[in-house]
């Protein structure tokens, strides 16, 4: 009935080194491992469990973003919008608990809405008009700088608005967002949590379930995936919703933390983001990438923004460390998929 | 092997675009279990016997019949969902993903686990390399992305995941045509491989050389209308050619380019 299974005997069965070199989160894990023996070997303090919890907070509410960036890429898009989303429902958290008085859960939960807003009109525009993400998103970016400012300046004639210590359900909503887990006599952020929880949440989402498959497949060819009856629409409504999402925990466990909220908070993060994305081995082309990659990449940039500091260098020396790593990244990235592709001639 | 009355029948069908007639009164049968080749050079009219099919466009004159009825698409997903799957030249395959996932892709397979529905990635692994396995390739990894496949192993797994998914027809553009000799014999296998599993095969081509050893009813378009619809008794190898060709035409172009 079928015909004889043929087996290409010019082809050597699949080395094992090479299904692990073609893992995206490579790269990512090299520079993590390289970056913190560095660091440790410079800094006592940098490997003392404080210096851990010092640094793994930076890396963690870069890590939330960074993980719904990376999904986002992988679905094909861009979302230049969601640094200062970020800075937008901090600021919406704060005026509304502080100005308008409502209780802080309240606030948070208007802003969510306020965030799911801007990711639906973002993932809206981006599907109808078929524009590219990149300038739909840049958009909203400078629409969202421009009312942060100019509304927190209507509303409160300032700046900086602060004053949520004390608010009605400041404490509970404190103690979700912004509190410290004690570990073994170590204060841990608790935004470290979130962000553990909410990589592995993405990591399985994308391997393990149909949406999943529909963020890849819409990412690595839209049209292919229309054609099989992928519904790429709402897959990418789905993830610019996500990236929104994550933007409004962001900006309400900073908001939460510092008890205030600046107007201009946010602004210039979206770059860090997608970067982040870029060591954890995202294609700007899309269809390629891991949650976990972008996870290891907001973890280089944790441990390098603090492990310059302990090491006692000048912080300006931060961004030129991590423009190398990115241009590393990117290298290393091509090299992988170009071995991952590399196509059998018949 | 073959049952009398047509799986899908082309009756007398016409269409035009706007002022373009792009076919007109061509009537063609395709059986289960037999492949139907449809010849042409461009703009003979190949392209629009396939929207017809598939459901894309309506036919202005003449009729389509489905098991004998006569029948009317309101759009591709009707001709699916009545088995009629169409395997067009840039196969719809995702090349970063892997071969299980584009397999399944659109129609994943899923296991309850509590309140979630999960990838059922076991089964898809294994049931994409039986169903490949089926069509006559043997891969070493249905984990390998698509685009580290053979242009020929990729017109499999597309044609592998349309008799998976139920198709009864099966429609091919031009599966043959960006292919090397060695690649377009492993695709003509797997034609005949889904014709031996019942499938009744629309084989678009404007090869004859690939047409005639799979086929077993051949019609030939030239500019919108049917040259003949004749089936592989009445029909050699050198005929098919020359009737794709234009016949006298072919006879006057050899005289012309004949050195003196």
């Amino acid at each position: 009935m079928s015909a004889p299974a043929v087996r290409d005997e010019r082809v050597a069965a699949d080395h094992p080194v090479r299904r692990f070199l073609v893992r995206p989160e490579l790269g990512a894990l090299i520079g993590a491992v390289v970056v913190f023996v560095f660091f440790a070997v410079l800094s006592s303090t940098f490997r003392s469990a404080a210096g851990v919890a010092n640094w793994l907070d930076p890396a963690s509410t870069l890590g939330i973003m960074a993980v719904a960036v990376a999904l986002l890429m992988i679905g094909g898009e861009f979302d230049l919008s969601a640094g200062v989303l970020t800075g937008t429902t901090g600021l919406a958290v704060t005026i509304l608990a502080t100005h308008f008085g409502l209780n802080v859960w309240l606030a948070v939960l208007l802003s969510l809405v306020l965030a799911l807003a801007v990711g639906l009109a973002n993932g809206y525009v981006v599907t109808r008009t078929k524009l590219p993400s990149f300038i739909v998103t840049l958009g909203m970016f400078l629409v969202l700088q421009g009312l942060n400012l100019g509304v927190t300046k209507l509303l409160t004639g300032n700046v900086l608005v602060g004053g949520l210590v004390g608010r009605s359900g400041f404490g509970s909503a404190h103690l979700v967002f912004a509190s410290s887990v004690v570990l073994g006599g170590t204060y841990f952020k608790v935004s470290i949590v979130w962000w553990l929880v909410l990589t592995v949440l993405a990591t399985l989402v994308l391997l393990r379930t149909r949406f999943g498959n529909w963020v890849f497949a819409v990412g690595g060819d839209a049209k292919a995936a229309r054609n099989v009856g992928v519904p790429a629409t709402r897959t990418t409504m789905v993830l610019f919703a996500t990236t929104a999402t994550a933007a409004w925990l962001v900006g309400t466990m900073t908001a939460l933390r510092n008890t205030s909220a600046q107007a201009d908070a946010g602004v210039g993060d979206e770059l860090t983001f997608i970067v982040a994305a870029v060591i954890g081995g995202c294609l700007l082309t899309g269809g390629f990438g891991s949650a976990v990659g972008a996870s290891l990449g907001a973890l280089i940039f944790g441990m390098t923004s603090v492990g310059i500091v302990y090491a006692g260098w000048d912080a300006d020396w931060y961004k030129l460390f991590l423009g190398a790593m990115l241009l590393l990244a990117v290298f290393a990235n091509q090299f992988v998929r170009r071995y991952a592709e590399r196509r059998r001639r018949s | 092997m073959t049952d009398d009355t047509a799986l899908l029948e082309l009756r007398d069908v016409g269409k035009r675009y706007g002022p373009v007639i792009a076919l007109a009164d061509v009537s063609t049968a395709v059986r289960a279990g037999q492949v139907t080749c449809v010849l042409g050079d461009n703009g003979a009219g190949k392209s629009t016997v396939i929207s017809l099919l598939s459901g894309v466009h309506r036919p202005d004159s003449g009729e389509i019949l489905l098991d004998g009825a006569p029948m009317r698409f309101a759009g591709p997903r009707d001709a699916l969902a009545a088995g009629i799957a169409t395997v067009y030249q840039d196969l719809a395959l995702v090349p970063l993903m892997s071969v299980w996932r584009n397999f399944f892709l659109g129609q994943e397979p899923t296991k309850r686990f509590g309140p979630i529905r999960r990838l059922d990635v076991r089964t898809a692994r294994s049931v994409a390399r039986t169903e490949l396995r089926g069509m006559g390739i043997d891969l070493r990894d249905v984990d390998q992305p698509v685009g580290t496949l053979s242009g020929g192993e990729r017109q499999a797994v597309a044609i592998a995941r349309a008799v998976y998914f139920g198709a009864r027809v099966l429609i091919l553009d031009e599966p043959t045509s960006a292919l090397g000799v060695k690649q377009a014999g492993t695709v003509l296998r797997h034609i005949a491989a889904a014709r031996d599993r019942g499938l009744a095969v629309v084989f678009v081509t404007h090869n004859p050389h690939h047409a005639h050893p799979v086929g077993d009813r051949f019609l030939v378009l030239k500019r919108g209308r049917s040259l003949g619809d004749h089936t592989k008794g009445e029909l050699s190898r050198e005929d098919l050619t020359r009737l794709m060709a234009g016949g006298d035409e072919l006879d006057e172009l050899a005289t012309e380019l004949d050195r003196p």
